[in-house]
């Protein structure tokens, strides 16, 4: 009898539309995205650290185990790690810097009364542009020899600087060049925040007695663009970090290593010398790099931007 | 602690609109005045000016008799309420409330963020700021709350954080803009009676900007009622009610709205009406406790017609149509002495002859003084 009342129960249940779903059909719904999820991204990163632990070289049949020496190998590797420190510093000087300029530029038109728009669009430009085209022009502007930016400084009475013949230079041109094309980006994302700071508050900083533009830019429009502020140092380090396109073009690593760096070290070892399984070591260290990174910028910020 | 506000004049004109025509106030030292108005009628910009936050396009402002026209917002001794609050989201309470003492009292350096506590020889100003932030404070109420966000408070409490930093530097005028309009229906009547008493002990002047009426009746001494970019009138609270010079006036305020018709149809309602009233056309006014259901002296009877009714607690609504059908009416009275009445049922009442209020066709109140005369001359 019990059993006919919970049966009878259930019958007289109206259907529930939305609301509760059997989980097969739930599962079955998800299947597509995750099956893509995984295919896509979490087998060819899963496949790469199987890889690390591997001598497979390009076009070889047979794949041989070999635990952790290629970690090993690394680590006493001076190209690598060269090409790591390299990194480093290259991230050291583009971040703060795109960041710094982003800021300066957006709240600088921000404040226009005309032209914001024109502005805006000239600063976006490089974003836009192809930074492989605009590595060429670049190598050509800060050519050692017949580069406008040299014949300039002789002009001038200066001695010529060839940025990408030079070691102590060449990384630090090319960061130029990042900052260069980043700085607009980042105009773009300070300007959007800019614009979700209420009226309202300038107004109370008024009454209140910031009458410097200073004083209104570090109490007021600073802190309040703390969450823009977190996302676009962390984007723009993952984009420092990726560094690559004017290695490949403009330097190729040179002089004599000053501008190697992790992307170009790892496509060199991937696919110039065929090592992949110590590429795929050196990609693996390239994206624990990254994820403490963001982790790191997402804790540290976090607390200071939440309120 | 308390000054003296002159409007003179003051117009705004945004582009080809004019916002604000030739707006004059003149606001006793320590009086609480509100001006109130439906939206768009130019209140807030008129507070904005005075703030100096927007500058005026003609006219002057001037406090206790010396013009501030050319100073800045900062430097003129008014503090701002505003309708959102405006806090500082990433400082704390405690915080928000020193950032007009810490703007004013310490050098540019100290006032860093962050650093700046690091500025020696400050002790002794930021220990009395501290100590102005406590005392402004538990003078509203939230001394509990100093160390945390404005995102963890509820409204109610965050209004209060706004009023606690606009009192902190003691200021000759403050200035409120709709503060109470995000605060829910209860919590507005609690803080309505708490302004109207920090009022009465600052003793400064205070400058009340709302489009609730009830707001502006019950906490001010005086009301200025504003449209479309002027005031219309500005008196007391029962002053206006009882005498409205002015027909828009006597409909924006008092809820129900007041009743008008044209003398025509109150004369056709009952001719005995015509000899009260002036010979050309004009408007009638009445109020819903004017219109009675019991024949009372000085009162002429006119059949109406039940439209609707509404039971309100300790009274009774009771709105009406004149027997022409395009005329309404409305009636006020105890709960106690309504009976139940059906739609569409046929009623008299008695409407008053005596004091009564008249608007010419433009809405100009029309005194009553010459039906005194036709009075006499009965």
């Amino acid at each position: 009898m019990p059993a006919d009342v919970t049966l009878s129960a259930m019958a007289a249940r109206p259907r529930r539309l939305g609301a509760r779903l059997s989980p097969r059909i739930a599962y079955g719904l998800a299947a597509p995205s995750v099956l893509l999820l995984v295919l896509t991204v979490l087998a060819p990163i899963l496949v790469m650290i199987v890889l690390s632990f591997t001598s497979y070289r390009f076009g070889e049949t047979g794949v041989e185990w070999t635990g952790l020496e290629n970690y090993s190998q690394l680590v006493g590797d001076r190209t690598f790690m060269r090409a790591l420190r390299n990194t480093f510093a290259y991230v050291a000087m583009v971040t703060p810097a795109s960041v710094l300029l982003g800021l300066f530029l957006a709240v600088l038109i921000d404040g226009l009364g005309h032209g914001r728009g024109f502005y805006r669009l000239v600063f976006f430009l490089p974003v836009t542009a192809t930074l492989v085209a605009m590595a060429l022009v670049w190598k050509y502007l800060l050519h050692g020899s017949i580069g406008p930016f040299n014949l300039m400084l002789q002009s001038l009475g200066l001695p010529a600087l060839d940025i990408f013949g030079d070691r102590d230079l060449a990384l630090a041109g090319l960061a130029a060049i990042n900052v260069w094309s980043l700085a607009g980006f980042n105009m773009v994302l300070f300007a959007a925040g800019l614009t979700s700071i209420p009226e309202e508050l300038y107004e109370a900083a008024a009454m209140d007695g910031m009458d410097g533009k200073l004083d209104r830019f570090l109490n007021v429009t600073l802190p309040l663009l703390g969450p823009t502020m977190m996302f676009v140092i962390v984007t723009s380090t993952i984009t420092a970090f990726k560094v690559f396109d004017t290695v490949a073009v403009i330097t190729h690593g040179g002089p004599r290593g000053a501008t190697d760096v992790l992307l170009y070290t790892t496509y060199l070892e991937g696919f110039s010398y065929f090592r992949m399984g110590s590429a795929a070591a050196m990609t693996v260290v390239f994206l624990s790099i990254m994820m403490i990174f963001a982790w790191i910028q997402a804790r540290v910020l976090d607390r200071k931007v939440h309120y | 602690m308390t000054a003296a506000v002159e409007l003179q004049n003051i117009s705004k004109t945004f582009g080809e609109t004019q916002t604000l025509r030739d707006v004059c106030l003149s606001v006793r030292a320590g009086e609480f005045i509100s001006l109130v108005g439906p939206s768009g009628c130019g209140k807030s910009t008129l507070l904005r000016i005075l703030a100096g936050l927007a500058p005026q396009s003609g006219g002057s402002v001037s406090i206790d008799e010396t013009a501030i026209d050319h100073l800045p917002a900062s430097a003129r001794d008014i503090a701002m309420v505003f309708q959102n609050y405006a806090l500082y989201p990433h400082m704390t309470v405690r915080q928000n409330i020193a950032t007009p003492l810490r703007m004013r009292r310490l050098p540019a350096p100290a006032r860093l963020p962050g650093i700046g506590r690091f500025w020696p020889g400050q002790s002794s100003k930021r220990r009395d700021i501290d100590r102005a932030v406590v005392e402004a404070a538990r003078l509203v109420e939230i001394e509990p709350m100093l160390d945390r966000k404005p995102a963890a408070l509820s409204g109610g409490q965050r209004q209060r954080v706004a009023l606690a930093r606009a009192i902190v530097r003691r200021p000759r005028v403050f200035l409120m803009d709709e503060p109470l309009s995000n605060l829910d229906a209860r919590l507005r009547v609690t803080m309505r009676a708490e302004i109207a008493a920090l009022h009465r002990r600052l003793g400064a002047t205070f400058i009340y900007v709302t489009h609730d009426q009830v707001e502006a009746m019950t906490m001010s001494d005086r009301v200025a009622v504003m449209m479309g970019g002027e005031i219309v009138q500005c008196a007391a609270p029962a002053e206006l009610y009882q005498n409205p010079r002015d027909l828009r006036v006597a409909r924006f305020i008092g809820s129900p709205e007041i009743a008008t018709m044209g003398s025509d149809e109150l004369a056709a309602a009952n001719p005995s009406f015509a000899q009260w009233l002036p010979r050309q056309p004009v408007l009638v006014a009445f109020r819903p406790e004017a219109v009675r259901l019991q024949p009372a002296p000085d009162h002429l009877p006119v059949a109406a017609v039940v439209e609707r009714i509404e039971q309100l607690g300790p009274e009774v609504l009771l709105f009406l149509q004149l027997r022409d059908g395009n005329t309404a009416l409305t009636a006020r009275l105890a709960a106690g002495r309504a009976r139940p009445w059906s739609e569409r049922q046929p009623i008299t009442v008695w409407l008053p002859l005596r004091n009564l209020l008249l608007f010419d066709a433009a809405g100009a109140r029309l005194d009553s003084v010459p039906f005194k005369d036709m009075a006499d001359a009965r």
